[in-house]
């Protein structure tokens, strides 16, 4: 019970988010109408993506530090289930955007900044599997993954507030604040980023398990 | 240690000097760039929109830049590199690394700056947003390259990783720079241009803040 009363917790908060986020009342806004419940499994992709970037880096720097595998395990499966969550948020996003502005992509800084950062880090896939030794493998990923990430930051959080968007909160659209986020839509909303963060980290945590005891069963195989 | 710098700056432009095939390469490479951009957009008839104009000179630029930073770690001989590690501090290695390409880029790109005027026009109204703007790309480009192609020199399979490596990281950069390229060009007053200015020029600042703290751990390997 001590160790696994997360899990418990994101299976809870992630049932509430459905039933609650395809139930509940919605306030009713032009163009938005019913779409605006994309907001629970769309915008809290990108907090989930957020969060396990910042895990990631955080394991890269105590990585580079102690030069101990286990932390680089931690950072490249956080990064991986970041980018689970990057391509969900594109394709979710992609969607809501086909209904209320029309098209499946737009010329939108957010968007292209989206996809600009999951460039990044398919590159930093190609660059893992280039590198036979694993030693010099974590440590040329790690230092990769710090260098992307504090370009990716000011990518995706400075650049759109430079020029019109078309989402919420930029280019003299409201932010969601206007829209009523102070009842209705927060109680699920708050709820639902954090339920998929617990589940991107129980994702990460399993493939971490998984790569340690892969690499036991390596050492033992070599060692015989 | 700025001593240290110094001395390996010069080192790099007496090598480059020596063996002056590369840096020639390089310089065609962007003088011919150009001349194949102005043969297939036909522009014999009319110029160009000032969009293009400057759209081209950015993504020439990004190109030859990549070319030219690239080879300042993947050509170097295995024996040097573990010369300069056994003499030198990282920290002097990646600043001098980077001064110099800063330097190489700039040259690129007013030599490319020339040659676009010459043959296609030169629509730029504010000369001297439009040098500042380089120089500050130029940082951010040297900067970030010289870093990639540190990661991409350690993992053999060279010029296919350095450019999925790079493009990616240089947007930022690049979409400001031709931001304000775009605002000098129009020349538009310099106080609609500054906070973008501030912005390249805190990116640029990020990056080779970045760079210098993390060079030494890929130079360990």
């Amino acid at each position: 019970m001590r160790a696994y009363w997360w899990k418990i917790l994101a299976i809870l908060l992630l049932a509430y988010t459905l039933v609650a986020g395809l139930l509940m009342d919605v306030p009713r806004l032009p163009i938005l109408n019913e779409t605006i419940r994309a907001l629970y499994f769309h915008v809290t992709m990108w907090f989930g993506m957020i969060i396990l970037l910042i895990i990631a880096v955080i394991y890269a720097v105590k990585f580079l530090k102690s030069g101990d595998l286990k932390q680089d395990d931690i950072s490249v499966e956080c990064t991986n289930g970041a980018i689970l969550f990057g391509v969900l948020g594109i394709v979710t996003g992609s969607l809501w955007a086909r209904f209320t502005w029309g098209g499946f992509w737009t010329n939108d800084p957010k968007l292209n900044g989206a996809a600009i950062g999951l460039l990044m880090y398919f590159a930093y896939l190609v660059l893992r599997n280039s590198i036979p030794d694993i030693y010099q493998r974590a440590r040329i990923s790690a230092v990769y993954s710090i260098f992307a990430f504090a370009v990716f930051i000011p990518l995706i959080f400075i650049l759109p507030r430079l020029t019109d968007s078309l989402h919420p909160g930029s280019g003299g659209n409201p932010g969601f604040n206007a829209y009523d986020l102070d009842s209705n839509l927060r109680k699920v909303f708050y709820p639902a980023i954090l339920g998929w963060a617990l589940l991107g980290a129980w994702i990460a945590s399993l493939r971490v398990r998984y790569r340690r005891l892969a690499r036991q069963f390596e050492e033992k195989l070599i060692n015989q | 240690m700025w001593k240290e710098v110094l001395l390996l700056i010069r080192k790099e432009a007496l090598l480059e000097w020596r063996q002056k095939y590369a840096l020639n390469g390089i310089l065609l490479y962007v003088v011919s760039a150009v001349f194949i951009t102005y043969l297939s957009f036909g522009m014999g008839q009319g110029s160009l929109a000032v969009t293009t104009w400057n759209a081209l000179f950015w993504i020439i630029l990004l190109f030859s830049a990549i070319n030219a930073v690239a080879k300042s770690f993947i050509q170097e001989h295995q024996g040097r590199l573990l010369y300069y590690y056994m003499i030198a501090s990282p920290e002097a290695i990646i600043l001098s690394k980077v001064v110099y390409n800063t330097f190489l880029t700039l040259f690129l790109s007013l030599l490319g700056f020339l040659v676009f005027g010459i043959i296609m026009g030169n629509p730029v109204q504010d000369i001297w947003l439009f040098l500042l703007n380089l120089l500050l790309g130029a940082i951010g480009f040297s900067a970030c390259l010289t870093m990639v192609s540190s990661i991409a020199s350690k993992a053999g399979n060279n010029g296919t990783l350095m450019a999925i490596l790079s493009f990616p990281i240089l947007i930022p950069i690049l979409l400001m720079a031709i931001r304000i390229s775009k605002n000098s060009i129009d020349g538009l007053d310099l106080s609609v241009s500054l906070d973008k200015l501030i912005t390249l020029l805190a990116i640029d600042a990020i990056v080779v803040a970045v760079g210098f703290i993390l060079f030494p751990y890929l130079w360990k390997s």
